[in-house]
């Protein structure tokens, strides 16, 4: 295929995602910091977060089509597309105050959920099969758990506790998403069915 | 004492308090841009084949554009930058 011998190796697509979701991690910490208030002093600022969300849903799509190592890979990277421009979207639409209720904040929790579970589901081979594998089910156990956050911010928008284990989970996640190698160890561990390992 | 020597006291103590509470809140924003781009400082020294500019030659047009520590150094640069610089004066606006 043409196209396999011009694309970026998997590794990589993650490691650029990965600076997306750091970047993401960055502006919730920060906004967390200061409080929402001091946050949205300046319009443009209200819109960086929701807006790169948004962004990285629409990068999604590209990976989807592109990345067709099966079925269950594509439709886990189209739900995930999905699921950020759902979430990216209703949040420019609570700080454009189109939208004003506060559960609006579930699609966040929503994201969370279906991306952990998209991860977990796409995963066919056990935690020490290889790092990648031991990488997904990371990130899907991480994520889902971190839903919790989004769900607790619905419910009280003030809590800080909630804002900061919402920061802390993207920052989490771009790491695992660095960690990422097409085929390499995990603590010692590498199937002899994974392929050839490097570091 | 005066009530109203009283309540000034008590004024001044909670507005110490407030700037003390900026003040922190001022550090921790303008650490996160540097403690980034640290991370990928570190992360260089440790797995330096991860920079594939230091030894570019047979390198594919990806692997020259993977760097993922510079990655972390740039944006730790441009949120010290765009992000926190702002971000800082407008604390600073809304605590005085």
């Amino acid at each position: 295929m043409i196209v396999a011998g011009i694309e970026p190796r998997a590794e990589m697509v993650h490691w650029w995602f990965a600076t997306a979701i750091l970047v993401l991690g960055l502006l919730f910490l920060a906004e967390t910091v200061v409080g929402p208030e001091v946050w949205a002093r300046r319009p443009w600022r209200r819109y960086l977060w929701p807006g790169t969300m948004f962004l990285i849903g629409l990068l999604l799509w590209p990976v989807m089509a592109l990345y067709t190592n099966s079925m269950i890979h594509m439709v886990a990277h189209g739900s995930w597309a999905q699921v950020l421009m759902l979430s990216g979207g209703a949040e420019l639409g609570v700080v454009r105050g189109k939208l004003h209720s506060q559960y609006w904040r579930l699609t966040s929790a929503g994201a969370l959920l279906v991306s952990g579970t998209a991860f977990l589901v796409h995963e066919q081979n056990g935690w020490f099969f290889a790092r990648a594998a031991f990488l997904h089910h990371a990130l899907g156990w991480t994520l889902i758990v971190a839903a919790v956050f989004p769900l607790v911010q619905a419910i009280r928008p003030r809590s800080t506790v909630a804002a900061s284990g919402f920061a802390m989970t993207f920052l989490v996640v771009a790491v695992l998403l660095y960690c990422d190698r097409d085929s390499a160890a995990i603590l010692g561990h590498f199937s002899q069915f994974a392929g050839v390992p490097h570091r | 004492m005066s009530a109203d020597i009283a309540h000034e006291l008590h004024g001044d103590r909670e507005k110490r308090a407030a700037t003390a509470t900026t003040s922190a809140r001022v550090r921790v924003v303008l650490a996160l841009g540097p403690a980034t781009a640290a991370a990928g400082v570190v992360w260089a020294f440790v797995q330096p084949w991860r920079l594939t500019l230091l030894d570019p030659h047979g390198q594919g047009f990806w692997w020259l554009v993977a760097e993922p520590p510079l990655y972390l150094v740039l944006v730790g640069v441009l949120f010290r930058v765009l992000i926190a610089r702002a971000l800082v004066q407008d604390l600073e606006d809304a605590g005085r």
